[in-house]
């Protein structure tokens, strides 16, 4: 039984197909390329081939006598400061770091925008790139985190260092708790440099109507509203002059729909000549321009009582961000220094995240940002530990997950503060989900594989849990609006990037309103829905908008009331709602179409600035062949407790999707740079994800036994959770089947050629 | 990562594309399945004048078997192949080795012919003609020349061919019943080009011992290989584990592959003489018919 205070419902928790995918099945979906404007012209842009130097020259005489080349903007075209990109979560010391729109005087990474073409068609556009000449004197390149902690390159001439932030995590009383040790491991490790990798680059339409002064861009994803008002900022104009409106979305995962310099460029350019301007970023250039991520290291230690319980954490971690700070360039930092500590109790911390810039691409947030590269880090350290100590493996994690009477539990405070320097998490009891994916994993019966050679292959298995953030605040709208058919027309002001986020709040007003889920439509993302909204990002479209929903459909029924009553002639309250009909105890009724030409048309919203933390525990069985160094996962299982679950079969899709994405992270996926700060990864054949057979194994067991009190769904944001722990668990399971080589996998990623040097190299100590 | 300007024609006749190639004068370019030229258009580094397409041209789609071998037209595809069930029983080396091309959608369009005009040192097709002394059939202006396949590899994506020469087919020469085969290959997904790989055959003698060895390699040098110090090593002997660890030795010591960025040079180097084990154990524990 549900709790009494939901009401009764027939689709929230159930198994519900999506209803977006009707919709792409036949082919119907509408992305940013399947739409065109008459006269449009297509831009392309000039990047920097080199990855530090000072800009000599720009030519592009030869390009504009191409027939078809209509225009090539550089920042000569910019009158005064070339504005740079707002922070989403600004601190009071990266002001001079932000991203101007395009290179003046130098280029700070391969890639930076330097000249905007615009021509009657992309080829056209691209033709034209050739022939643009740019002159560039090279400066060195800092490419690495020695190099770039020194300073003796400074990227901002007009800094004194290439830190811009250190974010200190601190906790209880670090000296005491390691004075009082019995055991302290210390270790580095490091995880590689990344891209979330959307399957739909990224793309803009920007029409200006000089008529009526109005810029509407199309393609938007992530968080429109922001982005209009930073467009409209930038662009020097009223708020209610930018529109954003939201297309079907190829994947976002943190770094799609961000606001970046191109997205400014083509509403200039759109506005400077009176024409629609379309641009659809090519995956090379993809590669080297949306936000990378993950370029992590650490030098950190765990202290232990004899017992095997952590008495405190500390130690340095140095994040690799860039050229530039982006708008949610920090986010990875102070969440690495933040929820390092994962799921154990640590009642002392004290960890430094130094936020370096690198000429490199600069960096954003990839789900499960600065999470799972902690998560990593202190899993590597948990199993060393164990080992150290002589406690089992299982066994030392049981001693130090957090458990229902710890709740609310608080995490380390960040500061400088970006907002959000305290939290705590909100319910649950970690051992659940930990003890699910032992029992699931039959993890006793296959106990004695542990560190076999098995026809030629070493066996090793390893469980780690997670913490996951959601329902970033502060708020989100929903509009409803009753429909001459009786329809309720729902307009969101979260986005839908691919989550199936029109299926969960359909399900959700239905349910809150007792109609049938077809009777309720979904519009969602577009500024033009509602005055203000805020989006998709940090797990939080099911909970924020979730709970708007149910503000909105609690209003919507209360307006229904009033106009039933008033047509019968009675009090509201002697009237009775179920299932869209109002009855009258005389046994007259009202059906909801029926009061529909009365306008109805209501705005809900949920405010909450408390985050919620999903948490759970995964297993990993591997394979290794240690003439290959190739790893396969022969089972994979995630357990997580999300609260309350909306509808399983998409919250299976994000847990079992975003587990597979990370076996990629820990198996192929990387940014590899020269040591000229090129990038050597120019395409898919280069950066290599997961394929869709690849990774057969994933099993996803979804709990709902702690329902977060934050919101009245008691929903916890769920889509970044499953690639967490895959880092650490995986890697733990490799040093456990190479356990006889003592093998530590430190650097990810495990890829054959570097799994296979681990080995080798342990051989040659052996 | 948009197409230059070409022109594009589809003749029907060899003649005519022959024609065309040399009007074109060394910038235009037959195109086959477009597989790997495609790509290498759209990232701007060939732009050619024009594109003869060889989609039109009859006859050369054909997968003959005779008594001299297997005759394989330079417009079949890897599905064509695949789904050629003769083929496992006349030369089965192909089919194992085609059936780590690429994915599905590249499959139904890659032919052999342009794997073995691209010439890439990571391909399967140019180191099993290589492996299996291939013969090529070649037309151009100057008439048609068969070219040992042996002699068609010089540099990463660079053969002798003409530029106005088109491959029309590739004979492989017929396989004894009893011959002893392998292949292995690894990748770092399945499809995706071989880190390294091994196509090997041999025959018995009476005593069971080795001769007329061919072993070939992939991915570990600027064109496909064959492993002349490790065929030595297992010529005229009985293919038992010191004979294997001793040609896996050998063949990881003649090669000198170079690292990128999906391994190191070491791991190749390793990588080889691993796969000639597995590949030599593999052999020697087929059931001979
Ligand atoms: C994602 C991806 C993965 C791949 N993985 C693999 C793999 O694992 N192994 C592998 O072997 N290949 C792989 N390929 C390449 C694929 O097999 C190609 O199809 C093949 O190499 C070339 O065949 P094609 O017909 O497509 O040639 P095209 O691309 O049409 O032409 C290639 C070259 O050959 C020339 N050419 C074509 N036909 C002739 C002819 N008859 N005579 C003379 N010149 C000719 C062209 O001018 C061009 O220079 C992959 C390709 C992709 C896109």
């Amino acid at each position: 039984m549900k709790s009494s205070t939901h009401p009764q419902n027939t689709y929230i928790g159930g198994h519900v197909e999506r209803v977006e995918d009707y919709r792409f099945l036949r082919g119907e979906g509408q992305y940013l390329d399947d739409i065109s404007r008459p006269g449009q012209w297509h831009a392309a842009f000039l990047r920097s081939s080199l990855a530090h130097g000072t800009i000599r020259k720009i030519d592009a005489s030869a390009a504009l006598a191409m027939p078809g080349v209509h225009a090539v903007m550089t920042a000569a075209d910019i009158e005064g400061n070339i504005p740079t990109i707002p922070f989403r979560r600004p601190n009071p010391t990266i002001g001079p770091y932000a991203q101007p729109i395009i290179a003046r005087e130098k280029v700070r990474y391969f890639g930076e925008p330097i000249a905007m073409v615009l021509a009657d068609t992309a080829e056209l556009a691209e033709d034209a790139l050739q022939h643009v000449v740019v002159e560039i004197d090279a400066l060195p390149a800092v490419i690495e985190r020695v190099h770039a902690m020194s300073d003796a390159v400074l990227i901002f001439e007009d800094t004194k260092t290439n830190i811009p932030t250190v974010f200190n995590a601190e906790k209880g009383d670090i000296e005491a708790a390691f004075a009082g040790a019995h055991y302290v491991i210390r270790d580095q490790f490091a995880t590689q440099r990344q891209t979330a990798l959307p399957m739909e680059t990224r793309g803009l339409l920007a029409e200006w109507d000089a008529q009526l002064g109005q810029l509407t861009v199309s393609g938007a994803a992530k968080l429109p509203f922001f982005n209009r008002t930073t467009m409209a900022n930038m662009m020097n104009l009223p708020e209610e002059a930018v529109d954003y409106i939201e297309l079907d979305v190829g994947g976002g995962f943190g770094a799609r729909g961000e606001f970046y310099p191109e997205d400014y460029l083509l509403a200039l350019g759109a506005r400077k000549f009176n024409r629609p301007i379309k641009w659809i970023e090519d995956r090379r250039e993809h590669l080297m321009a949306i936000g990378h991520s993950r370029e992590a290291s650490c030098d950190v230690e765990l202290a232990f009582s004899k017992e095997g319980v952590i008495l405190g954490m500390r130690g340095d971690l140095y994040i690799n961000i860039g050229a530039y700070v982006r708008p949610n360039g920090m986010t990875p930092v102070r969440n690495a220094a933040q929820f390092m500590s994962g799921p154990y109790r640590i009642p002392a911390i004290d960890l430094d995240a130094h936020a370096f810039v690198s000429n490199k691409t600069p960096a954003g947030t990839y789900r499960g940002p600065g999470r799972y590269e902690g998560c990593f880090f202190i899993e590597r350290l948990m199993d060393q530990a164990a080992g150290a100590l002589g406690i089992d493996r299982l066994e030392l994690r049981r001693r130090n997950l957090l458990t229902h009477e710890e709740m609310p539990y608080p995490l380390a405070t960040v500061l400088p503060s970006d907002g959000r320097a305290e939290t705590q998490c909100d319910s649950g009891d970690h051992r659940e989900p930990f003890e699910t994916v032992v029992k699931e994993s039959n993890w006793a019966e296959k106990a004695h594989l542990q560190g076999q050679l098995i026809d030629g292959r070493y066996h090793g298995m390893a469980i780690g849990s997670f913490i996951e953030g959601g329902a970033s605040g502060p708020q989100e709208n929903v509009r409803m609006q009753l429909e001459a058919d009786g329809i309720v027309s729902l307009y969101a002001g979260s986005s839908a990037i691919g989550q199936g986020l029109e299926t969960v709040l359909a399900q959700i007003a239905a349910d809150y309103l007792e109609l049938p889920m077809e009777r309720i439509r979904v519009f969602h993302g577009s500024t033009t829905y509602l005055k203000q909204g805020w989006g998709s990002y940090g797990s939080r479209a099911t909970v924020m908008g979730g709970n708007a929903v149910i503000d909105a459909a609690k209003k919507l029924l209360g307006e229904f009331r009033l106009h039933a009553a008033k047509r019968l002639g009675l009090a509201p309250e002697e009237l009775t709602i179920t299932e869209g009909v109002a009855r009258a105890a005389d046994g007259r009724s009202v059906p909801l179409v029926e009061v529909a030409k009365d306008g109805i048309n209501v705005d809900g919203f949920f405010k909450n600035q408390t985050p919620t933390y999903t948490y759970g525990s995964a297993f990993a069985h591997v394979a290794v062949d240690p003439g290959t160094g190739h790893i396969e996962i022969l089972d994979y299982v995630v357990a997580d407790d999300v609260g309350r679950i909306i509808n399983s079969m998409t919250l299976h899709g994000q847990v079992m999707g975003a587990a597979v994405q990370g076996f990629g992270s820990v198996f192929s996926e990387e940014l590899v740079y020269n040591d000229e700060g090129q990038l050597l990864v120019g395409s898919l054949a280069d950066y290599l994800i997961p394929l869709a057979t690849d990774y057969p194994v994933v099993r996803c067991i979804s709990l709902e036994n702690y329902p977060s009190p934050t919101n009245p769904l008691g929903a916890k944001g769920a889509g970044e959770g499953g690639i967490i722990p895959v880092g650490g668990v995986v890697a733990n399971a490799v040093a456990n089947a190479l356990s006889s080589l003592g093998v530590q996998p430190k650097i990810l990623p495990l890829s054959p050629s570097r799994v296979w040097e681990l080995i080798e190299d342990a051989r040659a100590r052996a | 990562m948009k197409l230059p300007h070409f022109e594009y024609e589809a003749p029907a006749s060899l003649d005519e594309a022959v024609a065309l190639l040399v009007a074109g004068d060394g910038s235009a370019r037959p195109i086959a399945g477009g597989q790997s030229f495609v790509p290498v258009m759209a990232f701007r580094l060939a732009e050619p004048s024009m594109l003869v397409d060889l989609r039109n041209i009859p006859g050369l789609d054909k997968i003959e078997i005779t008594d001299a071998g297997v005759r394989i037209g330079a417009m079949v595809r890897w599905r064509d192949v695949l789904d050629d069930a003769r083929l496992v029983e006349a030369l089965p080396l192909l089919p194992a080795a085609i059936d780590h091309v690429a994915h599905y959608q590249i499959r139904n369009r890659g032919t052999v012919g342009g794997s073995l005009a691209h010439a890439d040192p990571a391909a399967e097709m140019p180191t099993i003609a290589l492996t299996c002394d291939a013969v090529l059939e070649v037309v151009g202006s100057k008439g048609q020349r068969s070219v040992k396949a042996a002699d068609l590899f010089m540099g990463p994506l660079m053969t002798s061919l003409e530029s106005d020469e088109i491959i029309t087919s590739v004979l492989l020469p017929a396989w004894p019943a009893d011959r002893r085969w392998a292949f292995q290959e690894f990748a770092r997904r399945r499809g995706d080009f071989a880190l390294a790989g091994i196509a090997l055959f041999y025959d018995e003698d009476a005593s069971g011992a080795a001769h007329n060895v061919h072993i070939g390699a992939i991915s570990v040098g600027d064109t496909p290989l064959r492993l002349a110090k490790a065929e030595a090593v297992l010529n005229g002997r009985k293919i038992d584990e010191a004979a294997i660890a001793e040609a896996a030795a050998a063949a990881s010591a003649e090669v000198d592959p170079s690292g990128d960025i999906h391994a190191s040079a070491r791991y190749r180097k390793s990588l080889v003489g691993t796969l000639l084990s597995r590949a030599l154990q593999g052999a020697a524990n087929r059931k001979a018919k």
